[in-house]
């Protein structure tokens, strides 16, 4: 990082006063400290453990009553993509609106004013906590597959593919980045976190009005409504025009949020 | 200069926050940044810390720009508003998140905290259940954790009770007279009077004055006494002097000790002290300086200059 770091004019040439701090504080440093910012706060810890306690709640019930004649691992799986969808994303606003609630990006950005790293290494703790909370969901339905069919005495069924868990990362993941966009763009906790929900439980239902009264929306509609478009991803199989739209429909609602609101929140004066 | 603040203009629309201001701070020195509310002090103080930019003009540190400091916490000191920390973490979380992110070890978190005398118990404490004095402590503290040879505080003793701001004032005098910087600002007199050397006057965004305390405080004029006031004072104004007397029956006047000694000898008037007069108070120097500045109406877009 020295040689990047350095400030471009160098001290001795110059006759400037040496410093102390020669070295920027390397991203994964900063990642830390995000990933910190996530959890120190009674809100921040609450929503960590509340989607940790709605992933066992949730296999707890379906180990209980939800096998029938097999345990099927990727219906435990499955199941629990739509909570999820709903929860991680909030950590995402949380984590970029967290500084302006309280007016922390005051000592935040005095103590990195390179504002695209601090944004760098929340989307960093962002994408580390949804692949954690996705490793623990997966490891929790394996759980209760091996439980329920013990339980129950019925076959386990491993019958999840890869190319299926991927696509259910795929959605968690483009969520958290939709909550994030919508952070950034925002930059406060309570219209931002309605933003999301609009987005991922308004917008759909519009949506599907929308596209039964018009028949050009119903045809052209899932390029645009990456929420809808994102159910598609969970089902069995998907086709080459769903990708394609799941590209569109994802730079309309994580690209151009994200680039509206880097351009404000990389120039805007923090008070 | 370890601060140098050039020409600096913060334009906010049509209205002028900060309109062509110069001033400098040096080292071993504690240099107070006073002005009315909204004279244009927190927006330099952003702009200085790069959290605003600048409509024109420039603002160093240690002959930086300070976003092109590598680490600028282990160089520059910053508090900016003590109020602006989150109630929901512990003053000892706050500090833990400057100290991991600066990159310094764990035990610089209660060196500091010992620092701002900021107990255990305290530390343990919710922000959001500081008072504001504390708040203020707790700035200082992370201002404080990376040992920086210049600090930037906005109204630090704002919340601050006698002793606070006696506190605030010892705490800073050690810092200039182990050779850092200080840059405070303030908008109440006495608490400038109390702690800076340096004192640069803003009003309306323009630097009205600047210059060591000393300089701002000389006063002017003379003063006299003698058994009969009154008797002196129309001795002075018949040789052509003003006379103003004082509440404890001494007078004041514009002529020189040698003219007023003349004066009151000419009129066969013993005196019984002849002196240079007392340094106005820099309570009048401030008004002086910022009443054809600063209006007492309420300006249309002040929120821009707090």
């Amino acid at each position: 990082m020295t040689a990047v770091d350095t400030p471009a004019r160098p001290a001795g040439a110059a006759g400037l006063p040496t410093l102390r701090g020669t070295t920027a504080p390397p991203l994964g440093r900063l990642v830390g400290v995000e990933l910190r910012k996530l959890r120190d706060t009674r809100a921040g810890a609450w929503l960590l453990v509340t989607i940790a306690l709605v992933v066992l709640g949730i296999i707890g019930l379906g180990t209980l009553w939800g096998v029938n004649a097999t345990a099927s691992f990727g219906s435990f799986v499955s199941v629990q993509v739509m909570p999820l969808q709903l929860l991680v994303p909030m950590v995402a606003v949380l984590a970029v609106t967290g500084e302006w609630s309280q007016r922390g990006a005051l000592t935040t950005f005095a103590l990195v004013p390179r504002r695209g790293r601090v944004v760098a290494a929340k989307a960093l703790a962002v994408l580390l906590v949804t692949l954690a909370v996705a490793a623990v969901g997966v490891a929790v339905a394996a759980a209760g597959i091996v439980v329920g069919s013990a339980l129950h005495d019925v076959p386990a069924a491993w019958d999840l593919t890869a190319e299926q868990a991927g696509r259910f990362l795929l959605i968690t993941v483009l969520s958290a980045a939709v909550g994030f966009a919508l952070g950034v763009l925002i930059r406060s906790s309570a219209p931002a976190l309605v933003a999301y929900l609009g987005f991922v439980l308004i917008v759909p239902m519009l949506s599907a009005i929308a596209g039964s009264y018009v028949a050009w929306w119903a045809a052209h509609g899932l390029w645009l409504d990456l929420a809808t478009t994102l159910q598609a991803f969970a089902a069995p199989q998907v086709t080459g025009e769903a990708w394609a739209q799941l590209g569109t429909s994802t730079l309309l609602w994580v690209g151009v949020p994200l680039a509206f609101g880097l351009r404000g929140l990389l120039r805007t004066e923090i008070r | 200069m370890v601060i140098t603040i050039e020409s600096l203009t913060k334009r906010y629309g049509g209205f002028a926050a900060v309109d062509d201001a110069s001033f400098t701070a040096a080292p071993g020195r504690v240099t107070g940044f006073l002005g009315p509310n909204g004279a244009g002090k927190s927006t330099t103080l952003r702009i200085l810390v790069g959290l605003a930019e600048p409509t024109s003009g420039s603002a160093r540190v240690l002959g930086r720009r300070y976003g092109d400091l590598p680490n600028p916490g282990l160089d520059v000191g910053v508090l900016l508003d003590a109020s602006a920390q989150h109630g929901g973490r512990t003053g000892l979380e706050t500090l833990t998140l400057a100290q991991r992110t600066l990159g310094l070890p764990a035990t610089r978190v209660d060196a500091a905290l010992d620092l701002v005398s900021l107990t255990e118990a305290e530390a343990h404490r919710r922000v959001r259940d500081y008072s504001l004095g504390m708040r203020q402590r707790l700035g200082v503290a992370t201002a404080l954790l990376g040992e920086p040879q210049v600090l930037v505080l906005d109204e630090p003793a704002n919340g601050l009770d006698p002793a606070g701001i006696r506190w605030m004032r010892d705490l800073l005098r050690g810092f200039a007279d182990d050779g850092g910087t200080v840059l405070l600002s303030s908008h109440l007199l006495a608490e400038i009077q109390m702690i800076a050397d340096d004192i640069v006057v803003i009003g309306d965004g323009r630097v009205v004055a600047q210059g060591t305390k000393d300089e701002l405080l000389a006063g002017h004029g003379t003063l006299v006494r003698a058994a009969d006031p009154a008797a002196l004072a129309a001795a002075l104004t018949g040789a052509g002097f003003t006379a103003a007397p004082t509440a404890d029956g001494a007078v004041t006047t514009d002529a020189g000790l040698d003219a007023a000694g003349a004066a009151a000898f000419a009129a066969g008037i013993a005196v019984t002290e002849l002196r240079a007069g007392d340094g106005a108070s820099l309570e009048e120097t401030f008004l002086a300086l910022t009443t054809d500045t600063q209006r007492d109406t309420p300006r249309a877009s002040t929120g821009a200059a707090a």
